[in-house]
């Protein structure tokens, strides 16, 4: 399997990233390298090996307490929003 | 059977139910997710989604979903994890719902639901944890979306069905039933007006005896138990139609209008999924000990199927009576503290299944809010078995005790409704009724005896409602017989 550059244009647009048709090129080649390596991975015979979700060896059997703290206060939720009202978070007009 | 009479079809019915979930903190950050709160007051910044912040996972949200599971008979996954859900919307502000994907904490389940002729077993896929996104409020501002992020992070769960269900009176019983546990278990409100229940279905149609399914359709926005139902039966007949037609059912989402009465196209802009799931690195796997599991088994409350049981072989009650009475958990609580004071389920049944409920029904009040104490309404059956007061004066008492603290008792003097069982007050009054309708006494000497009704009747509207009829019905025939 390999990637095209529009495989890359439509992956770019889910991350909202605008790329160049240069930038597009480069990342479709970066890409199909990273694959390669995982196909060299699939050599390997993986059938009674656990998948490894996490690097660390930790699990959580022990949890947060369930219990409301103070939260942060309203100013500053709201103190580094590009912008806001007096009450929320505004943004562009979703719908039109 | 099946509500859309049908010969030719049948409808293949998948639902997914979002129930969120009343832990006292949010799932991953340690402030409250009480609905109401001015807007974006009960945030931190893990819930604005800063950077440097790291979730941690709040131990109800694993204990609820697994007494959920529990409760619907699933498998409880000794190791399951989160993922990411990766989407773009304002009101998600790290740009992924933590979610789980292919490991849920809870699978392979079922419940039972009840029709009118028949039973059936629905299977549940999974039920798994996730958190809720903020809210966006598009009619406030003409130029901007508004966003609130109080709501963001909220602790859900998501219960998935088998595609086992038919039609839409099953789809109905089954939130019935999903609605009525989560209440059970206190782990959801169980509102689905106020949108802590909300339910998605996925709807396809396949001609009767075929295996394979049809091309579904996924509704979206049914925020009643009855829209649900309304939705579904506007669905298959659409699907129906257009197949009868020679047309051929797309895959998309519709949105359900509870205004128009119809399902309407989402924009495709809106429908375009493509999550990418990946394993949530911020959060270890989630353990579940066999010590966890044994302590949520011993916290599991009765469930409505053994309370329904229970009341009707130990106690005695009609099917119909019971099922009304253990619909809720409040009201089969507030039966059994009654019960637990007084030992008569029927009469506290009956004085539950009419007056209380019918005040409940006439204010749109929960039991809970209910202003008549279980122990005070026993005391107002104790006087009717007492023979103190009969059972239209026990109705007004009632009606009065709604806004009046004080005892039944009280109250029955004050208003003048002690039964009198005095037979020197009531003969004059017998007499009396004896003298003024001499026909009817004729009538009743030449064997009309139903007429005693009558007589009773005549006595208890001279007395004012006060007299004992048992006593009066003693004494008129006695008087007749003589005469």
């Amino acid at each position: 399997m390999s990637v095209t550059k529009d495989d890359v244009q439509y992956v770019a647009n889910l991350a909202r990233l605008q790329l160049t048709d240069e930038e597009a090129e480069n990342f479709k080649e970066d890409m199909n390298d990273i694959l390669g390596y995982i196909d060299q991975l699939n050599e390997l015979d993986t059938e009674d090996v656990e998948p490894l979700e996490h690097v660390t060896e930790i699990t959580a059997s022990k949890f947060r307490e369930d219990e409301a703290k103070e939260p942060i206060s309203h100013d500053d939720a709201l103190k580094n929003a590009p912008d806001a009202d007096s009450d929320y978070f505004r943004v562009p007009r979703v719908i039109e | 059977m099946p509500t859309i009479a049908n010969e030719k079809y049948e409808a293949v019915i998948g639902l997914e139910v979002h129930a969120q979930l009343l832990t006292d903190s949010k799932a991953f950050a340690p402030v409250s997710s009480e609905y109401g709160g001015a807007p974006n007051t009960q945030v931190t910044p893990l819930c604005l989604g800063h950077p440097g912040t790291l979730p941690v996972l709040n131990e109800n949200l694993v204990r609820y979903t697994i007494k959920m599971g529990l409760a619907t008979n699933c498998k409880v996954a000794e190791k399951s994890i989160f993922a990411r859900k990766n989407y773009f919307y304002p009101d998600l502000p790290k740009g992924y719902q933590i979610s789980q994907y292919e490991t849920p904490i809870c699978y392979d389940g079922h419940i039972h639901i009840e029709l009118d002729d028949y039973d059936k077993r629905i299977g549940l896929t999974r039920i798994h944890m996730e958190e809720d996104a903020g809210k966006s409020i598009h009619d406030q501002d003409p130029y901007h979306t508004l966003i609130d992020l109080n709501r963001a992070g909220t602790p859900l769960i998501e219960i998935v069905s088998e595609p086992d269900i038919r039609t839409p009176a099953e789809a109905y019983e089954y939130l019935k039933k999903i609605k009525q546990i989560v209440q059970y278990l206190e782990v959801c409100d169980g509102n689905m007006e106020e949108g802590s229940l909300r339910c998605d279905a996925n709807v396809s149609i396949r001609p009767r005896g075929q295996e394979e399914f049809g091309t579904r359709t996924e509704l979206k926005n049914m925020n009643s138990f009855r829209n649900v139902e309304r939705a579904l039966t506007y669905e298959i007949e659409r699907q129906i139609d257009l197949v009868e037609s020679g047309g051929e059912v797309v895959q998309q989402t519709l949105l359900w209008d509870p205004n128009k009465l119809e399902t309407r196209q989402m924009r495709s802009k809106e429908e375009a999924h493509d999550y990418r799931y990946f394993p949530e690195p911020d959060l270890p796997p989630i353990i579940v000990t066999s010590d966890l599991l044994d302590e949520i088994k011993e916290e599991l409350p009765e469930l409505p199927d053994v309370r329904f049981e229970r009341f009707v072989k130990d106690l005695g009650l009609k099917e119909d009576d019971a099922e009304i009475l253990t619909e809720s958990r409040y009201l089969a609580d507030y039966f059994e503290e009654a019960l637990d004071i007084l030992d008569d389920p029927k009469a506290i049944a009956n004085v539950v299944l009419t007056e209380v409920l019918r005040v409940l029904n006439e204010k749109s009040i929960s039991i809970l809010d209910f202003s008549i104490t279980p122990e005070r309404l026993t005391e107002l059956i104790q006087l009717k078995k007492d023979d103190k007061i009969n059972s239209s004066a026990m109705q007004s008492i009632f009606n009065e005790m709604l806004e009046n603290g004080e005892s039944p008792l009280e109250l029955a003097k004050k208003m003048n409704l002690i039964q009198v069982s005095d037979s020197g007050f009531l003969e004059p009054i017998i007499e009396d009724v004896i003298e003024s309708n001499p026909d009817e006494v004729k009538r009743y000497k030449e064997g009309k005896k139903a007429l005693i009704g009558f007589f009773i009747g005549q006595v208890m509207k001279e007395s004012k409602g006060k007299a004992n009829p048992k006593l009066v019905r003693e004494l008129i025939s006695k008087k007749l017989e003589l005469n």
